[in-house]
Protein backbone atom coordinates (compact mmCIF):
# COMPACT_ATOMS: atom_id res chain seq x y z
CA UNK A 1 0.00 0.00 0.00
CA UNK A 2 3.01 2.41 -0.37
CA UNK A 3 2.13 5.39 -2.58
CA UNK A 4 3.96 8.29 -3.68
CA UNK A 5 3.83 11.54 -2.05
CA UNK A 6 3.42 14.93 -3.03
CA UNK A 7 3.76 18.47 -1.86
CA UNK A 8 3.02 22.06 -3.52
CA UNK A 9 4.06 24.90 -2.67
CA UNK A 10 4.38 24.42 0.99
CA UNK A 11 5.09 27.46 2.94
CA UNK A 12 5.63 27.63 6.98
CA UNK A 13 6.24 30.93 8.86
CA UNK A 14 6.90 30.54 12.31
CA UNK A 15 6.74 33.97 14.74
CA UNK A 16 9.92 34.97 14.21
CA UNK A 17 11.23 33.77 10.55
CA UNK A 18 9.68 31.80 7.69
CA UNK A 19 10.66 27.91 7.85
CA UNK A 20 9.98 27.00 3.99
CA UNK A 21 8.94 29.37 1.32
CA UNK A 22 7.46 27.57 -1.39
CA UNK A 23 8.86 23.89 -1.35
CA UNK A 24 7.54 21.20 -3.99
CA UNK A 25 8.64 17.69 -4.27
CA UNK A 26 6.95 14.87 -5.25
CA UNK A 27 8.56 11.47 -4.84
CA UNK A 28 7.45 8.31 -6.28
CA UNK A 29 6.64 5.06 -4.93
CA UNK A 30 9.24 3.08 -3.73
CA UNK A 31 11.74 5.66 -4.06
CA UNK A 32 14.08 6.85 -1.18
CA UNK A 33 15.09 10.24 -1.41
CA UNK A 34 17.27 12.42 1.31
CA UNK A 35 16.48 15.77 2.60
CA UNK A 36 19.89 17.49 2.64
CA UNK A 37 20.65 20.57 4.23
CA UNK A 38 22.52 22.89 6.62
CA UNK A 39 20.95 22.93 10.37
CA UNK A 40 18.24 25.83 9.87
CA UNK A 41 17.71 24.77 6.16
CA UNK A 42 14.09 23.77 6.87
CA UNK A 43 14.37 20.05 6.07
CA UNK A 44 13.10 18.50 9.25
CA UNK A 45 9.93 21.29 9.37
CA UNK A 46 9.56 19.87 5.94
CA UNK A 47 9.35 16.17 7.22
CA UNK A 48 7.08 17.24 10.04
CA UNK A 49 4.94 18.96 7.86
CA UNK A 50 4.69 15.81 6.00
CA UNK A 51 3.74 13.80 8.93
CA UNK A 52 1.17 16.38 9.93
CA UNK A 53 3.04 17.16 12.87
CA UNK A 54 3.22 20.38 11.93
CA UNK A 55 0.56 22.51 10.08
CA UNK A 56 1.75 24.39 6.72
CA UNK A 57 1.05 27.96 6.44
CA UNK A 58 0.20 27.33 2.90
CA UNK A 59 0.33 24.81 0.33
CA UNK A 60 -0.46 20.97 0.05
CA UNK A 61 -0.01 17.49 0.90
CA UNK A 62 -0.98 14.70 -0.81
CA UNK A 63 -0.62 10.59 -0.57
CA UNK A 64 -1.04 9.36 -3.86
CA UNK A 65 -4.17 11.03 -4.81
CA UNK A 66 -5.36 11.58 -0.93
CA UNK A 67 -5.33 15.29 0.27
CA UNK A 68 -3.77 14.92 3.27
CA UNK A 69 -6.22 17.39 5.22
CA UNK A 70 -8.58 14.81 4.53
CA UNK A 71 -6.95 12.54 6.66
CA UNK A 72 -6.58 12.58 10.63
CA UNK A 73 -3.20 12.03 12.19
CA UNK A 74 -4.33 8.93 13.14
CA UNK A 75 -5.66 7.61 9.65
CA UNK A 76 -2.75 9.10 8.05
CA UNK A 77 -0.60 5.61 8.45
CA UNK A 78 2.75 7.62 8.33
CA UNK A 79 5.69 5.97 9.84
CA UNK A 80 8.06 7.91 12.01
CA UNK A 81 11.49 7.81 13.22
CA UNK A 82 12.32 10.34 15.14
CA UNK A 83 15.73 11.71 15.64
CA UNK A 84 16.16 10.22 19.41
CA UNK A 85 13.89 7.41 18.53
CA UNK A 86 10.86 8.74 21.10
CA UNK A 87 10.90 4.77 22.33
CA UNK A 88 8.44 4.43 25.02
CA UNK A 89 10.85 4.37 28.11
CA UNK A 90 8.37 1.99 30.27
CA UNK A 91 7.28 -0.39 27.47
CA UNK A 92 9.36 -3.52 26.35
CA UNK A 93 10.82 -3.91 22.71
CA UNK A 94 7.45 -6.46 21.88
CA UNK A 95 4.83 -3.23 23.18
CA UNK A 96 6.98 -0.62 21.35
CA UNK A 97 6.93 -2.41 18.47
CA UNK A 98 3.51 -3.81 18.80
CA UNK A 99 1.78 -0.63 20.18
CA UNK A 100 0.53 0.85 16.83
CA UNK A 101 -1.70 -2.44 16.20
CA UNK A 102 -3.11 -2.35 19.73
CA UNK A 103 -3.94 0.84 19.06
CA UNK A 104 -6.19 0.58 16.15
CA UNK A 105 -9.96 0.71 16.38
CA UNK A 106 -11.32 -2.32 17.32
CA UNK A 107 -12.77 -3.65 14.21
CA UNK A 108 -9.49 -3.30 12.75
CA UNK A 109 -7.51 -4.82 15.34
CA UNK A 110 -5.61 -7.72 15.01
CA UNK A 111 -5.81 -10.51 17.68
CA UNK A 112 -2.90 -11.24 20.21
CA UNK A 113 -1.85 -14.28 18.07
CA UNK A 114 -1.62 -12.59 15.17
CA UNK A 115 0.00 -9.65 17.11
CA UNK A 116 2.87 -11.96 18.11
CA UNK A 117 3.63 -12.98 14.79
CA UNK A 118 3.56 -9.81 13.34
CA UNK A 119 5.45 -8.16 16.02
CA UNK A 120 8.15 -11.36 15.54
CA UNK A 121 8.53 -10.93 12.23
CA UNK A 122 9.26 -7.24 12.21
CA UNK A 123 11.94 -8.25 14.63
CA UNK A 124 13.53 -10.80 12.13
CA UNK A 125 13.25 -7.94 9.64
CA UNK A 126 15.57 -5.19 11.68
CA UNK A 127 17.76 -8.81 13.23
CA UNK A 128 16.74 -8.04 17.08
CA UNK A 129 15.04 -11.53 17.38
CA UNK A 130 15.58 -12.80 20.89
CA UNK A 131 15.12 -8.93 22.33
CA UNK A 132 11.71 -8.40 22.91
CA UNK A 133 11.58 -8.56 26.79
CA UNK A 134 14.25 -5.59 26.82
CA UNK A 135 13.68 -2.29 27.84
CA UNK A 136 15.00 0.97 25.52
CA UNK A 137 17.44 1.74 28.57
CA UNK A 138 18.91 -1.65 27.77
CA UNK A 139 19.54 -1.23 24.01
CA UNK A 140 22.25 0.28 22.64
CA UNK A 141 22.00 3.30 20.28
CA UNK A 142 21.95 0.95 16.45
CA UNK A 143 19.57 -1.09 18.50
CA UNK A 144 16.76 1.45 19.56
CA UNK A 145 17.11 2.88 15.62
CA UNK A 146 16.19 -0.60 15.04
CA UNK A 147 12.98 -1.23 17.48
CA UNK A 148 11.82 2.84 16.42
CA UNK A 149 12.41 1.51 12.66
CA UNK A 150 10.28 -1.95 13.41
CA UNK A 151 7.51 -0.01 15.24
CA UNK A 152 6.96 2.52 12.19
CA UNK A 153 6.89 -0.27 10.21
CA UNK A 154 4.35 -1.95 11.90
CA UNK A 155 1.11 0.01 11.11
CA UNK A 156 1.94 -0.67 7.78
CA UNK A 157 2.32 2.68 6.44
CA UNK A 158 1.61 4.76 3.57
CA UNK A 159 5.25 6.41 3.48
CA UNK A 160 8.07 6.19 6.10
CA UNK A 161 9.82 9.71 7.28
CA UNK A 162 12.97 9.47 9.00
CA UNK A 163 13.99 12.42 10.86
CA UNK A 164 18.31 12.37 11.06
CA UNK A 165 17.97 8.43 11.91
CA UNK A 166 21.29 8.09 12.17
CA UNK A 167 21.99 11.25 13.85
CA UNK A 168 22.97 10.35 17.16
CA UNK A 169 25.13 7.11 16.51
CA UNK A 170 28.52 6.95 16.49
CA UNK A 171 30.55 6.69 12.87
CA UNK A 172 31.23 3.00 12.60
CA UNK A 173 27.67 2.09 13.38
CA UNK A 174 26.34 4.89 11.11
CA UNK A 175 28.11 3.32 8.07
CA UNK A 176 26.62 -0.16 8.70
CA UNK A 177 23.16 0.72 9.88
CA UNK A 178 23.35 3.41 5.97
CA UNK A 179 24.17 -0.45 4.23
CA UNK A 180 21.38 -2.01 6.45
CA UNK A 181 18.62 0.59 5.79
CA UNK A 182 18.99 0.47 1.94
CA UNK A 183 19.08 -3.46 2.05
CA UNK A 184 15.71 -3.15 4.18
CA UNK A 185 14.27 -0.21 1.67
CA UNK A 186 15.08 -2.50 -1.19
CA UNK A 187 13.23 -5.47 0.68
CA UNK A 188 10.05 -3.65 1.81
CA UNK A 189 9.70 -1.21 -0.89
CA UNK A 190 7.92 1.55 1.10
CA UNK A 191 8.44 5.18 -0.35
CA UNK A 192 10.76 6.71 2.19
CA UNK A 193 11.95 10.26 2.76
CA UNK A 194 14.73 10.90 5.37
CA UNK A 195 16.31 13.93 6.95
CA UNK A 196 20.01 14.26 7.31
CA UNK A 197 22.81 17.15 7.52
CA UNK A 198 25.57 14.38 6.50
CA UNK A 199 26.26 14.68 2.76
CA UNK A 200 27.69 11.00 2.51
CA UNK A 201 24.81 9.57 4.04
CA UNK A 202 22.43 11.31 1.61
CA UNK A 203 24.78 10.24 -1.31
CA UNK A 204 24.88 6.89 -0.09
CA UNK A 205 21.71 5.97 0.21
CA UNK A 206 19.22 7.85 -1.60
CA UNK A 207 17.75 6.91 -5.19
CA UNK A 208 17.20 11.42 -5.28
CA UNK A 209 18.73 14.07 -3.04
CA UNK A 210 16.62 17.28 -2.29
CA UNK A 211 19.37 19.88 -1.21
CA UNK A 212 17.48 22.41 0.95
CA UNK A 213 18.85 25.89 1.96
CA UNK A 214 16.68 28.67 3.76
CA UNK A 215 13.48 26.68 3.17
CA UNK A 216 14.27 26.36 -0.40
CA UNK A 217 15.03 23.09 -2.47
CA UNK A 218 17.85 24.24 -4.32
CA UNK A 219 18.29 21.34 -6.45
CA UNK A 220 16.93 17.99 -6.13
CA UNK A 221 17.96 15.13 -8.87
CA UNK A 222 20.00 11.62 -8.44
CA UNK A 223 23.28 11.70 -6.63
CA UNK A 224 25.50 11.31 -9.93
CA UNK A 225 23.36 13.93 -11.62
CA UNK A 226 24.01 16.40 -8.64
CA UNK A 227 27.40 15.89 -8.03
CA UNK A 228 27.77 16.44 -11.96
CA UNK A 229 26.07 19.66 -12.35
CA UNK A 230 25.19 21.36 -9.11
CA UNK A 231 22.45 23.86 -9.96
CA UNK A 232 23.45 26.23 -7.91
CA UNK A 233 26.68 27.96 -6.16
CA UNK A 234 25.00 27.13 -2.74
CA UNK A 235 24.81 23.58 -4.04
CA UNK A 236 28.33 23.55 -5.59
CA UNK A 237 29.96 24.70 -2.02
CA UNK A 238 27.88 22.25 -0.04
CA UNK A 239 28.72 19.20 -1.88
CA UNK A 240 32.16 19.65 -2.29
CA UNK A 241 33.48 17.29 0.26
CA UNK A 242 31.81 14.59 -1.10
CA UNK A 243 31.89 15.80 -4.94
CA UNK A 244 36.06 15.41 -4.56
CA UNK A 245 36.60 12.68 -2.86
CA UNK A 246 33.80 11.35 -5.79
CA UNK A 247 35.86 12.16 -8.66
CA UNK A 248 39.20 11.75 -5.94
CA UNK A 249 41.51 8.48 -6.58
CA UNK A 250 40.72 7.13 -3.54
CA UNK A 251 37.27 7.67 -3.27
CA UNK A 252 34.19 4.41 -3.11
CA UNK A 253 33.74 4.88 -6.63
CA UNK A 254 36.94 5.11 -7.93
CA UNK A 255 38.14 1.61 -6.14
CA UNK A 256 34.54 0.15 -6.54
CA UNK A 257 31.86 1.12 -4.26
CA UNK A 258 28.69 3.15 -6.05
CA UNK A 259 26.57 5.51 -4.17
CA UNK A 260 23.70 3.74 -5.03
CA UNK B 1 47.67 19.15 56.26
CA UNK B 2 46.74 17.35 59.48
CA UNK B 3 46.07 20.61 61.10
CA UNK B 4 43.84 21.91 58.20
CA UNK B 5 42.20 18.55 57.91
CA UNK B 6 41.81 18.33 62.28
CA UNK B 7 39.89 22.06 62.09
CA UNK B 8 38.14 20.70 59.00
CA UNK B 9 36.77 17.55 60.98
CA UNK B 10 35.96 19.29 64.18
CA UNK B 11 33.88 22.24 62.29
CA UNK B 12 32.06 19.64 60.62
CA UNK B 13 31.28 17.65 63.70
CA UNK B 14 30.29 20.94 65.23
CA UNK B 15 27.54 21.69 62.08
CA UNK B 16 26.13 18.28 62.25
CA UNK B 17 26.33 18.44 66.06
CA UNK B 18 24.17 21.59 65.92
CA UNK B 19 22.36 20.33 63.18
CA UNK B 20 21.53 17.09 65.28
CA UNK B 21 20.66 19.00 68.52
CA UNK B 22 18.44 21.46 66.74
CA UNK B 23 16.83 18.51 64.73
CA UNK B 24 16.33 16.42 68.03
CA UNK B 25 14.61 19.67 69.86
CA UNK B 26 12.44 20.88 67.34
CA UNK B 27 11.52 18.16 65.45
CA UNK B 28 11.58 15.06 66.89
CA UNK B 29 10.82 15.61 70.67
CA UNK B 30 7.60 17.37 69.55
CA UNK B 31 6.40 14.08 67.82
CA UNK B 32 7.38 12.41 70.46
CA UNK B 33 6.15 14.76 73.11
CA UNK B 34 2.68 13.99 70.72
CA UNK B 35 2.60 10.43 71.17
CA UNK B 36 3.68 10.21 74.99
CA UNK B 37 0.29 13.07 75.78
CA UNK B 38 -1.83 11.38 73.79
CA UNK B 39 -1.19 8.19 75.73
CA UNK B 40 -0.33 9.78 79.28
CA UNK B 41 -3.88 8.71 80.86
CA UNK B 42 -3.31 5.22 79.27
CA UNK B 43 -4.50 3.42 76.37
CA UNK B 44 -7.95 2.64 77.37
CA UNK B 45 -8.68 6.61 77.67
CA UNK B 46 -6.95 7.12 73.88
CA UNK B 47 -9.18 4.63 72.65
CA UNK B 48 -12.06 5.89 73.85
CA UNK B 49 -11.40 9.69 72.81
CA UNK B 50 -11.14 8.56 69.71
CA UNK B 51 -14.47 6.69 69.63
CA UNK B 52 -15.87 9.72 70.60
CA UNK B 53 -19.10 10.37 68.18
CA UNK B 54 -17.66 13.78 67.51
CA UNK B 55 -14.14 12.52 67.04
CA UNK B 56 -15.26 9.85 64.79
CA UNK B 57 -17.31 12.49 62.57
CA UNK B 58 -14.02 14.41 62.43
CA UNK B 59 -12.36 11.70 60.95
CA UNK B 60 -14.98 10.87 58.91
CA UNK B 61 -15.17 14.23 57.35
CA UNK B 62 -11.49 14.43 57.07
CA UNK B 63 -11.16 11.83 55.06
CA UNK B 64 -13.98 12.62 52.85
CA UNK B 65 -12.81 16.25 52.00
CA UNK B 66 -9.44 14.26 51.43
CA UNK B 67 -11.49 11.80 49.28
CA UNK B 68 -12.57 14.74 47.30
CA UNK B 69 -10.04 17.36 47.51
CA UNK B 70 -7.43 14.63 46.53
CA UNK B 71 -8.93 13.16 43.00
CA UNK B 72 -9.87 16.95 42.00
CA UNK B 73 -6.37 18.31 42.31
CA UNK B 74 -5.01 15.20 40.67
CA UNK B 75 -7.35 15.98 37.78
CA UNK B 76 -6.84 19.52 37.63
CA UNK B 77 -2.92 19.15 38.52
CA UNK B 78 -2.71 16.71 35.81
CA UNK B 79 -4.32 19.35 32.99
CA UNK B 80 -2.73 21.90 34.11
CA UNK B 81 0.91 20.97 34.30
CA UNK B 82 -0.11 19.21 30.67
CA UNK B 83 -0.83 22.27 29.54
CA UNK B 84 2.06 24.49 30.75
CA UNK B 85 5.01 20.79 29.22
CA UNK B 86 3.98 20.55 26.31
CA UNK B 87 2.24 23.45 24.92
CA UNK B 88 3.27 26.99 24.32
CA UNK B 89 0.65 30.14 25.06
CA UNK B 90 -0.55 33.45 26.14
CA UNK B 91 -0.04 34.15 29.27
CA UNK B 92 1.88 31.08 30.77
CA UNK B 93 4.08 32.71 32.57
CA UNK B 94 0.83 34.35 34.53
CA UNK B 95 -0.33 30.58 35.07
CA UNK B 96 2.69 29.37 36.60
CA UNK B 97 2.87 32.35 38.90
CA UNK B 98 -1.16 31.97 40.04
CA UNK B 99 -0.23 28.46 40.72
CA UNK B 100 1.91 28.89 43.41
CA UNK B 101 -0.29 31.85 44.92
CA UNK B 102 -2.20 28.79 47.46
CA UNK B 103 1.67 28.30 48.66
CA UNK B 104 2.87 32.34 48.56
CA UNK B 105 -0.83 33.53 50.76
CA UNK B 106 -1.89 32.82 54.16
CA UNK B 107 -4.37 30.48 54.39
CA UNK B 108 -6.47 32.23 56.54
CA UNK B 109 -6.94 34.82 53.54
CA UNK B 110 -7.26 31.68 51.61
CA UNK B 111 -10.29 30.78 54.05
CA UNK B 112 -11.46 34.73 53.40
CA UNK B 113 -12.05 34.41 50.18
CA UNK B 114 -13.96 31.61 50.01
CA UNK B 115 -16.36 33.89 52.95
CA UNK B 116 -16.39 37.06 50.67
CA UNK B 117 -17.49 35.04 47.98
CA UNK B 118 -19.65 32.98 49.12
CA UNK B 119 -21.03 33.47 52.71
CA UNK B 120 -23.79 34.85 53.61
CA UNK B 121 -22.85 39.04 53.10
CA UNK B 122 -20.47 37.72 50.27
CA UNK B 123 -20.75 38.40 46.44
CA UNK B 124 -23.26 35.15 45.45
CA UNK B 125 -24.52 34.63 49.28
CA UNK B 126 -27.76 35.67 48.47
CA UNK B 127 -28.12 34.03 45.30
CA UNK B 128 -26.73 31.17 47.16
CA UNK B 129 -29.68 31.71 49.47
CA UNK B 130 -32.53 31.75 46.35
CA UNK B 131 -31.23 28.09 45.61
CA UNK B 132 -30.64 26.98 49.48
CA UNK B 133 -27.32 26.09 48.86
CA UNK B 134 -25.00 26.11 52.01
CA UNK B 135 -21.23 26.74 51.07
CA UNK B 136 -19.58 28.59 54.25
CA UNK B 137 -20.24 26.92 57.50
CA UNK B 138 -20.91 23.90 55.78
CA UNK B 139 -19.04 21.10 54.27
CA UNK B 140 -18.85 22.29 50.69
CA UNK B 141 -16.39 25.48 52.04
CA UNK B 142 -14.54 22.73 53.54
CA UNK B 143 -13.90 21.07 50.34
CA UNK B 144 -13.38 24.21 48.43
CA UNK B 145 -10.91 25.75 51.03
CA UNK B 146 -8.59 22.28 51.06
CA UNK B 147 -8.67 21.98 47.28
CA UNK B 148 -7.77 25.91 46.63
CA UNK B 149 -4.42 25.25 49.76
CA UNK B 150 -3.35 21.95 48.09
CA UNK B 151 -4.04 22.73 44.64
CA UNK B 152 -0.07 23.30 44.13
CA UNK B 153 1.26 20.20 45.50
CA UNK B 154 0.68 17.83 42.06
CA UNK B 155 0.98 20.22 39.82
CA UNK B 156 4.50 21.83 40.68
CA UNK B 157 5.77 18.24 41.14
CA UNK B 158 4.56 17.45 37.52
CA UNK B 159 5.85 20.63 35.63
CA UNK B 160 9.35 19.92 35.57
CA UNK B 161 9.22 16.61 35.10
CA UNK B 162 7.07 16.80 31.83
CA UNK B 163 9.00 19.80 30.78
CA UNK B 164 11.93 17.25 31.07
CA UNK B 165 10.18 14.35 28.98
CA UNK B 166 9.18 16.97 25.98
CA UNK B 167 6.42 15.54 24.18
CA UNK B 168 8.22 13.72 21.72
CA UNK B 169 7.20 10.28 22.79
CA UNK B 170 3.17 11.60 22.81
CA UNK B 171 3.82 12.27 19.07
CA UNK B 172 5.29 9.15 18.18
CA UNK B 173 2.06 8.01 20.02
CA UNK B 174 -0.01 9.73 17.31
CA UNK B 175 1.77 8.87 14.61
CA UNK B 176 1.40 5.30 15.40
CA UNK B 177 -2.23 5.89 15.35
CA UNK B 178 -3.04 6.07 19.36
CA UNK B 179 -5.95 8.10 19.74
CA UNK B 180 -5.53 11.01 22.66
CA UNK B 181 -6.92 9.58 25.41
CA UNK B 182 -5.13 6.56 24.39
CA UNK B 183 -1.99 8.62 24.41
CA UNK B 184 -2.52 9.74 27.53
CA UNK B 185 -3.31 6.73 29.32
CA UNK B 186 -0.60 4.34 27.59
CA UNK B 187 2.32 7.07 27.39
CA UNK B 188 1.82 10.21 29.56
CA UNK B 189 0.43 8.85 32.39
CA UNK B 190 2.85 5.77 33.12
CA UNK B 191 5.70 8.25 32.17
CA UNK B 192 4.91 10.47 35.41
CA UNK B 193 2.89 7.81 37.35
CA UNK B 194 5.58 8.03 40.42
CA UNK B 195 5.98 11.68 40.48
CA UNK B 196 2.42 11.88 40.40
CA UNK B 197 2.41 9.68 43.46
CA UNK B 198 4.51 11.57 45.09
CA UNK B 199 2.70 15.01 44.71
CA UNK B 200 -0.56 13.06 45.86
CA UNK B 201 1.23 12.05 49.06
CA UNK B 202 1.98 15.75 49.57
CA UNK B 203 -1.32 16.76 48.51
CA UNK B 204 -3.03 14.41 51.02
CA UNK B 205 -1.05 15.68 53.83
CA UNK B 206 -1.66 19.12 53.34
CA UNK B 207 -5.34 18.20 52.69
CA UNK B 208 -5.80 16.30 56.22
CA UNK B 209 -4.10 18.29 58.42
CA UNK B 210 -4.76 21.88 56.87
CA UNK B 211 -6.07 24.26 59.42
CA UNK B 212 -6.53 27.97 59.30
CA UNK B 213 -8.02 28.03 55.35
CA UNK B 214 -10.11 25.56 57.07
CA UNK B 215 -11.10 27.09 60.03
CA UNK B 216 -12.43 30.09 58.80
CA UNK B 217 -14.89 28.39 56.55
CA UNK B 218 -16.06 25.42 58.65
CA UNK B 219 -17.82 27.46 61.43
CA UNK B 220 -16.99 24.81 64.31
CA UNK B 221 -19.72 22.72 64.50
CA UNK B 222 -19.13 19.79 66.41
CA UNK B 223 -19.78 16.92 64.74
CA UNK B 224 -20.84 19.00 62.09
CA UNK B 225 -17.88 20.97 60.63
CA UNK B 226 -15.24 19.96 62.62
CA UNK B 227 -12.31 17.62 60.73
CA UNK B 228 -9.42 16.57 62.77
CA UNK B 229 -6.98 19.60 62.94
CA UNK B 230 -10.11 21.48 64.12
CA UNK B 231 -11.23 19.24 66.17
CA UNK B 232 -7.60 19.04 68.12
CA UNK B 233 -8.35 22.58 68.66
CA UNK B 234 -11.61 22.34 70.07
CA UNK B 235 -10.18 19.68 72.70
CA UNK B 236 -7.27 21.67 73.57
CA UNK B 237 -9.46 24.63 74.26
CA UNK B 238 -11.38 22.99 76.67
CA UNK B 239 -8.56 21.81 78.80
CA UNK B 240 -8.67 18.08 77.57
CA UNK B 241 -4.96 17.87 76.64
CA UNK B 242 -4.94 14.24 76.69
CA UNK B 243 -8.03 13.96 73.92
CA UNK B 244 -6.02 16.90 72.57
CA UNK B 245 -2.87 14.80 71.91
CA UNK B 246 -5.24 11.92 71.02
CA UNK B 247 -6.65 13.17 68.26
CA UNK B 248 -3.14 15.10 67.09
CA UNK B 249 -1.09 11.88 67.44
CA UNK B 250 -3.89 10.40 64.37
CA UNK B 251 -2.03 13.09 62.21
CA UNK B 252 1.45 13.09 63.25
CA UNK B 253 0.51 8.94 62.55
CA UNK B 254 -0.31 10.38 58.90
CA UNK B 255 2.82 12.56 58.97
CA UNK B 256 5.21 9.59 59.28
CA UNK B 257 3.70 7.23 57.15
CA UNK B 258 3.56 9.90 54.26
CA UNK B 259 7.20 10.61 55.11
CA UNK B 260 8.01 6.53 54.74
CA UNK B 261 6.43 6.50 51.90
CA UNK B 262 7.95 9.97 50.16
CA UNK B 263 11.34 8.36 51.15
CA UNK B 264 11.30 5.46 49.86
CA UNK B 265 9.47 7.07 46.23
CA UNK B 266 12.30 9.53 46.51
CA UNK B 267 14.67 6.00 47.18
CA UNK B 268 13.29 3.98 44.76
CA UNK B 269 12.10 6.36 41.62
CA UNK B 270 14.45 9.32 42.33
CA UNK B 271 15.13 9.74 38.46
CA UNK B 272 11.08 10.14 38.25
CA UNK B 273 10.56 12.85 40.69
CA UNK B 274 11.21 16.27 39.87
CA UNK B 275 11.40 17.36 43.59
CA UNK B 276 14.35 15.13 44.43
CA UNK B 277 15.90 16.41 41.21
CA UNK B 278 16.15 19.90 42.57
CA UNK B 279 17.46 18.51 46.25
Amino acid sequence: MTVSVRVDNIEKDYATHPALRGVSLEVAPGELVALLGPSGSGKTTLLRVIAGLERQTAGDVFYGDIHADALSLRDRRVGFVFQNYALFRHMTVFENIAFGLRARPRRTRPGDADIRARVSSLLDLVQLSGLEARYPDQLSGGQRQRVALARALAIEPRVLLLDEPFGALDAKVRRELRAWLRELHDTTGHTTLFVTHDQDEAFDLADRVAILNSGRIEQIGAPNDVLASPATPFVAEFIRGIAWRARGPFSEAATGGAFI
Amino acid sequence: MSSVASETKFVRGLLIGVALIFLALFVVAPLGVVFVEALRKGVGFFVETLREPDAQAAVQLTVLVAAIAVPVNIVIGLAAAWAIAKFEFKGKAALITLLDLPFSVSPVVSGLIYVLLFGAQGWFGTWLKDYNVQIIFAVPGIVLATIFVTFPFVARELIPLMQAQGSVEEEAALMLGASGWRTFFTVTLPNVKWGLLYGVLLCNARAMGEFGAVSVVSGHIRGMTDTIPLHVEILYNEYNYAGAFAMASLLAGLALVTLILKTFLEWRHGDQLAAAKRH
